[in-house]
């Protein structure tokens, strides 16, 4: 009997001889190269492109970064500006008593900062929590699971604007919500406009936008957990609680930390649906790092492009730190499954 | 078979596949921005334009506002941009002006008629460069909702009225009709310094730098104050952070005020949104102790340096300043000539209603009534430096993050960083 022949099976037959095709065409370059520069050197011209792109794209502009971040002016164009050394560093740094952020010189910076690490510890901790119970009720089987599953991930597939400014049509004053309040006798209540209820927003759309890629992972770390290992916990006759400490979220940890830093790094980077929903406000109580770097930088009418660009190597730091703990946090984890 | 070209030939459909770029050579790109129809108006001038220029073309880019405020300064920074653009910060971008005067058949044309605004383009008060003109003159003030006003039985107050005396007024509005608040300023640092001049701030210093005293303070300490009583509503102020603008006139429009403090470029966008909805009308800027002005301002054309067709641009600018162009410009989109000519004379807003008419009368007349200050500032250079600390600390006032006396400390500080650098 002829076997059926598949379109996928077509379709990699077609790809592998595109790119055979590619590579024997080739094939007298990356020999003239090993022949030039020798077995031992050959892998630079393997790397060459991307390190040529990856230098144009982000090794220069960081450095180009730090040259503004050591100049000062309105002026654009690196030739105009006056070299000041640390001067925009001392300026977002200078405070009669730094635990009074008032008397900072750039109280607002201060505030951006601390707004960025109470809504990355908070917003963190809820969106883990929420996405490992989520992709435990994901991951059994339930009515309508596929669903589910599409709920919980589609506002991932949303625009940050749109994302915002449906929340935003919802919140404002005039929104569904207080319609909803007023229909019902109370008083409308400012969502938007009052520090507290702003905050709190902030961190529910952020959650509410992201928290579907999250799960997705955990999902996909759930399910490679061997079933085995539940079948022996049931014949043991193990209590549920006890097979999710033992079990799953032991397995489930590398997911767990890959979802912990992915989340720290984008709540530090938290810009868009924020700006989107409550520009910053009111005053500055929803105002995050790269808000005050942008607009120091950009929406402001003075453009004081050194001290966004100092702010924004702080930003860096920052973030540098959460990449070496997540590297930290991966290696132990390595260990520990190699000693377990 | 392979065909053989000769050099001769190679030249020649070099040459033709350089045509459609020659063409393009004279093309002039136009950042527009519109409160109304403003570019759909320049558009249909600029077709007339072209049919007398034929080769050049006008290619009118409409932007939201935001785009001039924060994309349009960045480009020119870098040196891209267009040809010519609508700008409000006339005197903070004036370094990237092109003088047209070299371009002009008729600069003392230019002269006589935009004379008194044509310095605020000018990057010094020695220069005598022409880099473009007003497309129309504005003024901030305030609006009302005649039909609130008359629900309430409340009598609006006249043209000598306070600040105080208005505010009375809209709250018993405010109360009889149950609108969320009384009035809403424009988030807008250009806005509060009307009434800031009218409750005696002088902005400027003897050697003519940017000074806060005791009149600009009592200005902030009263609005913080409204805001707090409730008169004011705080979406519009509180609802942002930093100094991003934000306009006041879609609570107008929705009636959830009284009174509104905007300009005279929301005119065109009342009278279409509101129509019968309700009543509305402009009245004279309410008073201080020191004075009852608002702001002039507006918006210019200007030609940029960014230009590749110079001479084209030149003309353009010309074409659009002449009387018969201008006066079509203001009538259509109900705006206050800058054309001196053109003020004199009058100008005949055929398609406004009488509403727009009456309102437009109103900040015409009130151009007369503006304190020296009001001008004085509109063309400062660094403007910007007092207005924007004043708009995001203002707010932290509002919203409660810092006191008045914090907040006008802020004010000044940021104020005197901001030209510090502007100055590097």
């Amino acid at each position: 009997m002829p076997r059926p022949i598949y379109l996928e099976s077509l379709f990699v037959l077609f790809l592998s001889r595109l790119l055979a095709l590619f590579f024997n065409l080739f094939e007298p370059l990356f020999r003239l190269g090993q022949r030039v520069l020798g077995n031992s050197r050959i892998g630079w011209l393997f790397v060459g492109p991307n390190l040529l792109v990856f230098g144009l794209f982000t090794f220069l502009p960081i450095l180009i970064n730090l040259s503004y971040a050591l100049t000062g002016g309105v002026n654009l164009m690196p030739q105009q500006r006056p070299f000041t050394g640390t001067e925009n560093f001392a300026i977002l740094l200078e405070c009669r008593d730094y635990f009074d952020i008032q008397t900072c010189r750039k109280d607002v910076f201060w505030r951006a900062i601390l707004n960025t690490i109470q809504f990355s510890l908070i917003q963190v901790v809820l969106m883990v929590l929420l996405s490992l119970l989520t992709a435990l009720v994901l991951n059994r089987k339930i009515i309508g699971r596929g669903f589910w599953r599409g709920v919980f991930f589609y506002p991932v597939l949303l625009s940050p604007v749109v994302v915002a400014l449906i929340w935003k049509w919802l919140l404002q004053n005039q929104g569904v919500f207080n319609a909803v309040l007023v229909g019902a006798g109370a008083a409308p209540v400012d969502w938007l406009t009052d520090a507290s209820w702003a905050f709190f927003w902030t961190i529910f759309v952020s959650i509410w936008a992201h928290m579907g890629f999250y799960t997705l992972i955990l999902l996909a770390g759930l399910q490679a957990i061997p079933k085995d290992m539940y079948e022996a916990a049931e014949m043991d006759a193990a209590s549920p609680w006890r097979v999710l400490r033992r079990i799953t979220l032991p397995l489930l940890m590398p997911n767990l930390i890959v979802v912990l830093v992915l989340a720290m790094i984008r709540a530090v980077q938290i810009f868009d649906e924020v700006f989107v929903l409550t520009g910053g406000g009111p005053g500055s109580a929803t105002t995050f790092i790269v808000q005050f770097i942008y607009q120091t930088g950009f929406a402001e009418q003075i453009h004081l492009y050194g001290l966004a660009a100092a702010a924004s190597l702080v930003l860096a730091i920052g973030l540098m730190l959460l990449t070496f703990a997540q590297l930290r946090l991966t290696r132990a984890e390595q260990a520990g499954q190699k000693a377990r | 078979m392979l065909t053989r070209y000769s050099p001769v030939r190679l030249a020649a459909l070099a040459a033709m596949a350089a045509l459609p770029l020659a063409a393009q050579a004279a093309d002039i790109r136009v950042m527009c921005y519109q409160d109304g129809i403003e570019c759909d108006v320049t558009a249909a001038i600029a077709k007339r334009f072209e049919a007398q220029n034929p080769g050049t073309k006008v290619i009118i880019d409409t932007v939201p506002y935001k785009t001039i405020v924060e994309q349009l300064p960045v480009q020119l920074a870098a040196g891209q941009g267009p040809d010519i653009a609508r700008v409000t910060d006339l005197g903070g971008l004036s370094k990237y002006y092109l003088d047209v005067r070299p371009h002009l058949k008729n600069a003392a044309y230019m002269e006589t008629n935009f004379g008194s605004t044509l310095p605020w383009l000018r990057p010094t008060a020695a220069d005598k460069g022409i880099y473009g003109f007003m497309s129309q003159l504005t003024m901030t003030g305030p609006y009302v909702n005649k039909t609130l006003f008359e629900q309430a039985k409340v009598a609006i107050p006249g043209p000598k009225a306070t600040w105080d005396e208005w505010v009375e007024a809209a709250r018993k509005v405010s109360k009889a009709t149950q609108t969320p608040a009384a009035l809403a300023w424009d988030r807008s640092g250009h806005r509060f310094a009307g009434p800031a001049i009218s409750y005696g701030a002088k902005i400027f210093d003897a050697k003519g730098d940017l000074v806060l005293d005791a009149g600009y303070k009592t200005a902030v300490t009263k609005f913080v104050a409204w805001h707090k009583d409730g008169a004011m509503l705080k979406e519009v102020w509180g609802g942002s952070g930093g100094s991003t603008y934000a306009d006041s006139i879609g609570e107008f429009k929705n009636g959830r005020v009284a009174m509104v403090l905007s300009g005279s470029w929301q005119i065109n966008r009342l009278q279409k949104d509101i129509g019968n909805a309700f009543d509305w009308a402009a009245v004279p800027n309410p008073c201080g102790p020191a004075a009852c002005t608002g702001i002039p301002g507006g918006a210019a054309w200007v030609a940029l340096k960014t230009s590749k067709s110079p001479k084209e641009v030149g003309a353009f600018l010309e074409f659009m300043a002449q009387e018969a162009n201008y006066s079509e410009f203001v009538s259509k989109t109900d705006n206050i000539p800058a054309h001196a000519g053109l003020a004199k004379k009058g100008v005949n807003y055929a398609t406004a209603t009488p509403a727009a008419r009456a309102a437009l009368g109103v900040f015409s007349s009130g151009v007369a009534s503006l304190s020296p200050v009001a001008f004085q500032f509109q063309g400062y250079k660094y403007n910007r430096a007092i207005m924007l600390p004043t708009v995001a600390r203002v707010t932290q006032a509002i919203v409660g993050e810092m006191s008045v006396d914090e907040a006008f400390g802020k004010i000044g500080a940021d104020m005197t960083d901001a030209v510090k650098q502007a100055q590097k």
